[in-house]
């Protein structure tokens, strides 16, 4: 076995120390040693969006990321969005509303990715949104629930400015 | 006793889902999530060949790595072999080809050979590296149509590749072609494609000895099929089988069965003494869970001179693959049998046939059989362009009109009174504009555009109700807080039960949607679970016939309380009131604590407690019916399709949650639309499949799909709540739909596509032989 190297990273505001080999992936980390276990594996190699996390403030796949790569990074996963216990991020909450998920298996990549996509795109049209929702895969909904709700939150997270 | 059915308060709204707030936050708990202590990691060696004898297998090198616990080959596990029928098959059927582990020849790319136990999923990948294997490679047998006739066998112990064949001869459809004015034929093809739920397949299993007990958790439709199959792998009682239901990230079909895989683990987990887990990763889940829709059906039908159906005659042939998901199946049987659909279409003989090929077995896929709308709706479209009638009216002359209800189809199925197919038809053609839309393609026709307009209507037997899909159970408690627990068999994956149960409970009970909990998994009454579209009436049918059986004593303790009369009370959000004296009133949670902690206050005579067990018998089937038309526009030079519109009429009689039945619907749409146009499980002439990621393997992004309009007909079944079955509608009216659609812009080709996918490969293929 290749040698153990230690990791350390800020997730979701809170530091965590841990372990592993130089292939261990951040998505792996995140899931088994920081209890991210909202952080899903869809694919593995990139393409469905699943795993997607903030790194810095950036959308990425943390299937793709090893750990070692995020060392000293500051992480933000779907269970780090809402403000407390009782609120959800207007995204989620807008994926409630709109129905923008059924079997709940690729939401929290969504809900992370239209999270920093309204960050940087906080007014999209209808064709930005699909655009902007294109790089994450979902099996259940055909999209319908989830473009409604990047608009519904679009709308609120401006107006709350 | 007396008791007023509560008014519909919750039934028919879009009440928000109680899931949600735990999956939009991360906190869903799927079976990757269960992390025990000491739990150990598998995965699988797969075969690379097609079709080849082991010549060596060793794997002392797997197993001397550090981390490594076990390594397993098909001798090590397939004596456990005989009962790995699923629970639709009967024990006196034919034992269908199965085992866990290959076992001195592979049948299939992605064929299981050998299975590493070790402290990680890495650890395990690297032991597969380290065994030691040869193979003879054998001529496949891929081509499906031609597998009947090979001399290779798919399985040499059954000496031949034919699976089923079944004809169903009928004089009358002979008779009535040769007076007919018209007869067309064609041959329809689908092509393979595959589930693609978004989470893989997975389990974990531990073992308990002494207990004798196996906990599991998986991700799966159909907790009790696990239990019942898993029990009858391992020897052990159903008792000693604890199959506990978390979240599941989607099935369409693929979860409703146990695969060798899921049997491999039960059985090592017991030998092992060791809690193991097995997640199949995405390569696995597109090579070797389970593949559909790879069939064919010949199609000629009778017309006479002003467009009447008189007579089909269809041919089926479909691919098994090698392994079944679920045991050997006969679809095409059904897709026969239903292919009359909402028509007067006159006899019909059939035969249907199933083969093995070494490639990935079938498996159920959302509609299995929706050949039937597939073939019989891409041919009615060619048939108004033979005869030169227009799609539309050619449908209206022969759709089933209430004045044919009850109608007696000649294949055995018999349509009741409450389907609506002709105003599901005539709904969809005015939410499209259909008469605008024909002089908006004339005119860009004229201006060298190509826009097509496609429809298709079917008719779809729900809620089976016979052999082990005919019941649900359904087990309510009002907890002494007043809360309400359902215990069901259903597996909810993306279906929303733990909203649309408890919308129908409180209802029925006098609750608010959010009082109820619905538990699924260990401690239900036996179902078969969550698919085949039967959860809302099935399954929805016991609870409310559960709370009823509550509410009845939930209104007779109040009203001995309450010194009033029963007749006089009302239960609305979880308050029991005198009518028209609201003050006068105490809550379920005073009647639940009476109940079960001051029994001597009850009416005598009166059991203490507030609990009800009811277990539903679905009618044969209850049908839905719906219409689907969509609009593209096709690219001559690119051969790319767009999508423009796309309109959806159904009626799934009385709705429980409007906003999760347009989900159900658009869900399956899109799934429809991959597969005309883009997904596609390719092998290559020698068995290869060359699909093995999402970059091959094309699953619809939000960017190629067009908003979906929906309208309702409400026509209430006469099952107790008056619904019927939806989850599988949108991929079985979508594929012909989006074909015709395509077809009808290529008309001014004067070509006609018969097979897919629509890619656009095919359709510059389409157009370039139009020059020919």
């Amino acid at each position: 076995m290749a040698d153990q190297i230690p990791l350390s990273m800020t997730v979701n505001g809170r530091t965590r120390r841990g372990t592993g080999e130089p292939r261990l992936t951040l998505a792996d980390f995140l899931r088994e040693q920081a209890q991210c276990t909202g952080v899903h594996l869809g694919c593995e190699h990139g393409v469905c969006g699943s795993c997607t996390v903030l790194m810095d403030g950036e959308a990425v796949r943390s299937c793709l990321l090893f750990a070692v790569q995020a060392e000293g990074a500051d992480i933000t996963t779907v269970e780090g969005l809402a403000p407390d216990d009782e609120t959800l991020h207007p995204v989620q909450e807008a994926f409630r509303d709109c129905h923008g998920l059924q079997c709940g298996f690729c939401t929290p990549g969504f809900v992370v990715s239209v999270a920093a996509f309204l960050e940087a795109n906080p007014d999209p049209s209808d064709a930005e949104i699909r655009h902007g929702i294109a790089g994450n895969l979902c099996r259940c909904t055909g999209y319908q629930g989830i473009v409604a709700a990047t608009r519904q939150a679009a709308a609120v997270m401006r107006g709350g400015e | 006793m007396a008791s007023t059915a509560a008014a519909a308060r919750y039934v028919g709204q879009s009440v928000k889902r109680l899931e949600d707030p735990r999956l939009v936050t991360g906190h869903g708990r799927y079976v990757d999530d269960i992390m025990l202590p000491g739990m150990l990691h598998v995965a699988f060696g797969r075969s690379d060949l097609a079709r080849a004898t082991i010549t060596h297998l060793d794997t002392s090198a797997a197993e001397a790595l550090d981390g490594v616990h076990a390594v397993f080959t098909g001798v090590d596990l397939n004596s456990y072999n005989d009962s790995l029928r699923a629970s639709l098959h009967p024990p006196e059927s034919p034992a269908p080809p199965a085992n866990m582990l290959a076992d001195g020849d592979v049948r299939f790319v992605g064929d299981p050979y050998v299975m590493v136990v070790a402290e990680s999923r890495y650890i395990a990948e690297d032991a597969l590296d380290l065994v030691e294997a040869e193979f003879e490679p054998l001529d496949p047998v891929v081509d499906y149509e031609t597998a009947a006739e090979s001399d290779n066998h798919v399985h040499p112990e059954l000496g031949g590749n034919l699976a089923h064949d079944l004809p169903v001869p009928n004089p009358a459809q002979q008779e009535a072609f040769e007076s007919a004015a018209h007869i067309i034929t064609e041959t329809w093809h689908q092509h393979r494609q595959t589930n693609v739920p978004m989470e893989t397949r997975g389990i974990v299993a531990s073992w308990q000895p002494h207990a004798g007990v196996m906990e599991v958790w998986a991700s799966t439709q159909s907790p009790h099929e696990m239990q019942l199959v898993g029990a009858r792998v391992l020897g052990i009682g159903e008792h000693k089988m604890v199959v506990h239901f978390g979240d599941v990230g989607g099935g369409f079909g693929q979860k409703m069965f146990l695969g060798r895989e899921d049997m491999a683990v039960l059985v090592a987990a017991k030998l092992l003494a060791a809690p193991l887990k097995w997640i199949e990763d995405r390569r696995e889940n597109l090579l070797a869970s389970n593949h559909a829709r790879i069939e064919q059906m010949t199609v000629s039908m009778a017309v006479d001179e002003d467009g009447n159906f008189l007579a089909a005659d269809l041919d089926q042939l479909e691919d098994d693959g090698a392994y079944p998901l679920g045991g050997p199946a006969t679809p095409g049987a059904m897709a026969t049998m239903l292919y009359p659909g909402p028509y007067r279409m006159g006899p019909v003989s059939w035969r249907a046939r199933t083969v093995y090929t070494n490639t990935c077995g079938r498996g159920a896929y959302r509609g299995p059989w929706q050949m039937e709308s597939v073939a019989r709706e891409q041919m009615i479209d060619r048939v108004a362009r033979e005869i030169g009638m227009d799609p539309l009216e050619l449908r209206r002359r022969n759709v089933l009109k209430p004045d044919d209800l009850p109608y007696q189809v000649s294949t055995g199925l018999f349509f009741e009174t409450t389907i609506s197919p002709d105003q599901t038809l005539e709904q969809a053609a005015e939410m499209i504009g259909y008469d605008d839309f024909r002089a908006e393609q004339a005119k860009a026709r004229e201006q060298g555009r190509y826009l097509g307009l496609g429809m298709a209507l079917y008719i779809e037997p729900t809620s089976m109700g016979m052999g082990p899909l005919g019941t649900e159970s359904a087990m309510l408690r009002v907890e002494v807080d007043g809360h309400v627990n359902v215990f069901m068999g259903t597996g909810s994956h993306g279906q929303s039960l733990e909203t649309t149960i408890a919308q129908l409970v409180a209802d029925e009970l006098g609750v608010r949607p959010e009082d109820v909990t619905l538990h699924q998994g260990h401690g239900s009454g036996y179902g078969f679970g969550t698919g085949g579209s039967r959860s809302a009436v099935i399954a929805g049918s016991a609870a409310r016939a559960a709370a009823s059986g509550v509410r009845d004593k939930v209104v007779a303790i109040a009203a001995h309380l309450m010194e009033a009369s029963a007749d006089d009370l009302e239960v609305a959000d979880g308050v029991i009131s005198v009518k028209g004296t609201p003050a006068a009133s105490m809550t379920m949670a005073q009647v639940a604590a009476t109940a079960y902690q001051n029994s001597d206050a009850l009416p005598p005579g009166t059991e203490a407690g507030l609990e009800h067990t009811a277990r539903y018998k679905a009618p044969p089937s209850t049908h839905s019916n719906a219409c689907h038309i969509c609009t593209c526009e096709l690219d001559p030079d690119t051969g790319k399709v767009t999508l423009l519109r796309y309109v959806v009429s159904e009626d799934c009689g009385v709705l429980i949650n409007p906003m999760v039945v347009d989900g159900q619907i658009a869900g399956g749409v899109v799934q429809g639309i991959g597969g005309v146009l883009y997904e596609h499980c390719v092998y290559d002439e020698s068995g290869n499949p060359l699909a093995s990621t999402f970059l091959d393997y094309l699953v619809p992004t939000a960017a190629e799909v067009p908003d979906l309009e929906t309208g309702h007909v409400v026509v209430p079944s006469d099952t107790p709540g008056g619904h019927k079955g939806t989850g599988e509608g949108g991929a079985i009216g979508a594929p012909p739909a989006v074909f015709n659609a395509v077809a009808d812009a290529l008309a001014p080709f004067g070509v006609y596509p018969n097979r897919q996918p629509l890619d656009p490969n095919a359709v510059l293929g389409l157009i370039a032989s139009a020059s020919d």
